[in-house]
């Protein structure tokens, strides 16, 4: 299985948007799960699950980005990736396939992108029909740069 | 961390907490060849691993210690109290330089040449079997100490590290053949399945209640039997004896006795009681600090104690013991007690409660201001206390863990400090509740009582400058709503709810929620780093049926409830304004009955307070009735003229303030506060009446304040409009 190799890529989807963190860090992938919401919480918390047992905080990735689009928690994805021993799971619309990027592929993020968007962004894939943008989990889930 | 200096820094806290023991007590038992066997090999093992690592710093100190401690061993030196001092300042060297290699894996770089030349002085003198007494700065009795330790003690020393039963070599032998030394990550994911059990236990639990007769039945009541006893069993492997906080203990108060010149014994009682290594370690530093101010504050010098007729040497004593689910630790001592008078003043003087009130606050009350940040009666600063930082740091790591502090004092007689905590921190035991269609857990040691409130009831509920409270009994009760404090979209508007009363250090207030399920063991289970700076919760956790709750913190709930009063009161206007604008003027109102026929109304907006006051409290002068309010006299009138105003004890006032003058309105009963728009829609005929208006659908009348105020202070009195 030469896919998941260091090079592997789970890949997403928010509106239109296509995403990537490493295979690594993923867990498991679930469909939608019951939430239990977190009053208070910051707004891009979209509540707790409980996978197995296991506390598990959603992210919704369509407000933590500020990507278009109405958010539906209840059809959303989970995609479960463990970051410093928590673990956490990226609600998106879609979840399509792993795939193997040579490191060369993968570009620097360009200056002009949007300060939020940079600051979550390790770098940018070009693909025939639109742009891959590879997430920096650990920037992401970073609690001081999550608004509330 | 390399294998074998990690075994070797974990065998030597072992070695050194029991040291520190062993060395107090051999001072008042200097000849038992136990004792002095035991700590000889405690330092001698120090000294050996040291030159197989290479600790070069360490090993001359452990090796003067040891060769003091052998002159002891052969008798050639007695276990005076200054070889004794010497040897604990070895073992402090040796202590620190262990700290700082755990910390760095590094020998400090450091000259101990002081300590050691305080030993070797024992060691030349050594020859002479009684090393002279004169080298004593102080004269042996009035420093004379012994931290005697009673009957209980004995059961602490055997519970500690190791067993004291064997006399020899062989005792530690065959104890140490039956435990077995395990890594506490494993015990905290053992205790973590065991909670996974649990509530997969309870999951199964529910579903076999729900069919009669069914085959599953008998073994899931095994199960549920055996998961129960697992539970325990497991919790009890993490569970240690108190006296392993208490190690320091003798040590620390014969260090505190030498500093302040007094003699203090300690009392060890209940060292065997066991609880949580979690919770033994977050009470570790309160119960140094409380020993500590007990030590300094409490008991009082040799011969003040002579002069008040009590023995020459003040008593420290811990005491601990379980209590349905907690652990009741007590921290005592016989001395002066506290200066319940000096409480209070300092309280006034710090703006805690203001001169007048202070005066009728009762003693327990005045006490707890001890807890207030930055309170501190010691009129010095001592090495040892007196620095303003104490208790309330000590209160809040108590209740940091769910504990409760309470201190009780007579004057004379001696202070005790009662500490109430949870046996471990994984479980707890909670009340499940339900707020605006959510359902959360209270856990229970915060909950005071609860209290059904009927629509009958609602006029209870009142609201004084933006704080909603119930009259409770004799009290009024600061209410915080959860769904609202929440942001939760409470359905509709409630006819019936509950109070869940809770206590926070001093405050006590009321949580309404709209509905109380039952009370439950859960698993406590941390919030992820993306929540845990919300304040109102303590951590999560996960119903029998698997849906995730919050735990709430009633702590982080009355903080939260009280910076949002705050800033709505800083900000009102702007609010007020653009409400008004919506609502079409509505404002809240103050409904009370004044004897008359229909209700009586008032803008809340001009209301001070709402006050009771008992009849002996309304004085009669000058044809008036006055009450001594806040510094001042404040005229009472009747809202009716035939009122006996003193009739009726306590009797409610509805407070007035204009241009600087207050003026108490008596009142039957505070009826209600309902939102609604005045309009006259006839006018008045009574004086003190404005006129007649509509409020929840019934005849009201608006009265007049200037009317009121005028009759308080004179027709000067000006103006108000409405």
């Amino acid at each position: 299985m030469s896919i998941i190799a260091s090079n592997g890529f789970v890949t997403f989807r928010v509106n239109d948007q296509w995403l990537g963190v490493p295979v690594s860090i993923v867990q498991e992938v679930l469909l939608a799960q019951r939430l239990a919401i977190v009053p208070l919480a910051p707004a891009e918390v979209a509540g707790f699950l409980n996978l197995r047992g296991q506390i598990v905080t959603a992210l919704d990735l369509r407000t933590r980005l500020d990507i278009e689009g109405e958010s539906a928690l209840d059809t959303a994805m989970n995609v479960v990736v463990r970051h410093e021993d928590e673990l956490f799971s990226l609600l998106v619309d879609e979840v399509a396939d792993v795939l193997a990027i040579e490191r060369e592929r993968i570009e620097p993020v360009p200056a002009t992108l949007d300060a939020c968007w940079r600051a979550v962004s390790r770098g940018i894939v070009r693909r025939d029909a639109d742009l891959l943008v590879i997430l920096d989990v650990g920037a992401l889930l970073r609690a001081d740069a999550v608004t509330s | 961390m390399d294998d074998v200096l990690r075994d070797f820094l974990t065998e030597s806290a072992e070695g050194l907490a029991q040291l520190d023991l062993d060395i107090v007590e051999l001072e008042r038992n200097p000849h038992s060849a136990e004792l002095i066997n035991r700590i000889f090999r405690a330092i001698h093992t120090i000294k050996g691993t040291c030159g197989f690592l290479d600790l070069t710093r360490l090993e001359r100190v452990a090796h003067v210690t040891e060769s003091v401690l052998m002159l002891v061993r052969e008798r050639t030196l007695d276990a005076t109290r200054p070889v004794v001092d010497d040897v604990l300042a070895g073992v402090d060297a040796i202590k620190a330089i262990l700290a700082v290699l755990e910390a760095s894996e590094q020998e400090p770089a450091g000259d101990d040449s002081a300590v050691i030349a305080r030993l070797e002085r024992w060691l030349e003198s050594g020859a002479a079997p009684d090393p002279s007494p004169i080298a004593v700065p102080t004269t042996q009795t009035a420093v004379r100490a012994p931290v005697a330790t009673t009957a209980a003690a004995p059961a602490a020393m055997a519970t500690a590290a190791e067993s004291t039963e064997g006399t020899s070599g062989e005792g530690r032998q065959s104890a140490s053949e039956s435990s077995l030394r395990v890594n506490v990550v494993l015990l905290d994911k053992l205790m973590n399945l065991v909670g996974e059990l649990v509530l997969g236990r309870n999951q199964l639990i529910q579903l076999a209640t729900g069919t009669e007769d069914s085959v599953f039945e008998k073994p899931v009541q095994h199960l549920n039997r055996v998961t129960t006893d697992l539970q325990e069993a497991v919790m009890k492997t993490r569970m240690q004896p108190i006296g392993a906080a208490w190690s320091k203990m003798p040590r620390l108060v014969r260090d505190l006795s030498t500093a302040s010149g007094k003699q203090i014994n300690l009392e060890l009682h209940g060292a065997e009681t066991d609880l949580d290594r979690q919770v033994l370690q977050a009470i570790q530093d309160p119960l140094t600090h409380m020993v500590r101010n007990s030590a300094d504050h409490g008991i009082e010098h040799a011969a003040d104690r002579v002069a008040a007729g009590k023995p020459a040497a003040g008593t420290i004593r811990l005491n601990a013991y379980h209590e349905g689910g907690h652990v009741i630790l007590e921290i005592g001592d016989d001395g002066a007690g506290i200066n319940i008078e000096r409480v209070r003043q300092k309280a006034i003087e710090r703006g805690l409660v203001k001169a007048e009130a202070a005066a009728s606050l009762s003693d327990a009350h005045v006490l707890r201001f001890i807890f207030e940040p930055g309170f501190s009666t010691a009129s010095q600063v001592t090495s040892v206390s007196g620095r303003g930082v104490g208790m309330d740091v000590v209160r809040s790591n108590i209740e940091r863990i769910g504990g409760t502090v309470e201190l009780q004092s007579r004057a004379g007689e001696g202070s005790t400090v009662r500490v109430k905590i949870p046996l471990t921190l994984a479980i707890i035991s909670a009340l499940v509740v339900a707020a605006g269609s959510q359902v959360f857990a209270i856990p229970q040691i915060g909950v005071v009582e609860l209290v059904r409130v009927t629509e009958e009831q609602q006029h209870r509920m009142e609201k004084v400058h933006g704080v909603r409270f119930f009259r409770l009994r004799d009290t009024l009760l600061p209410i915080v709503d959860l769904a609202t404090l929440l942001a939760l979209n409470s359905a509709t508007e409630r006819t019936e709810f509950n109070i869940v009363v809770c206590q926070v250090g001093n405050l006590r207030f009321g949580l309404v929620v709209d509905e109380v399920f039952d009370t439950q063991e859960i698993v406590v289970k941390p919030m992820g780093r993306l929540v845990k700076h919300v304040s109102v919760y303590s951590g999560c956790t996960i119903l029998g049926d698997g849906r995730v709750i919050m735990i709430l913190d009633p702590t982080g709930i009355a903080s939260t409830a009280m910076n949002a009063v705050q800033a709505e009161r800083t900000a009102p206007s702007r609010a007020v304004e653009a409400e008004s604008t919506q609502q079409a003027d509505r404002e809240s109102i103050l409904l009370f009955d004044a004897g008359f026929p229909a209700l009586q109304a008032v803008p809340l907006s001009r209301v001070a307070r709402l006050e009771e006051f008992s009849a002996d409290q309304i004085e009669e002068a000058d044809g008036r009735l006055l009450v001594q309010y806040r510094g001042a006299l404040l005229p009472v009138i009747p809202a009716n003229p035939l009122m006996d105003v003193r009739a009726r004890s306590p009797r409610q006032v509805v407070v007035f303030a204009h241009d600087g003058r207050s003026m108490g309105l008596a009142v039957e009963a505070i009826h209600d506060i309902v939102d609604e728009r005045i309009s006259l829609e006839a006018n008045a005929h009574r004086p003190g009446v404005l006129g007649v208006g509509v409020i929840n659908g019934k005849a009201t009348e608006i009265i007049d304040i200037s009317h009121f105020l005028r009759q308080a202070h004179g027709p000067s009195a000006v103006e108000v409009p409405v």
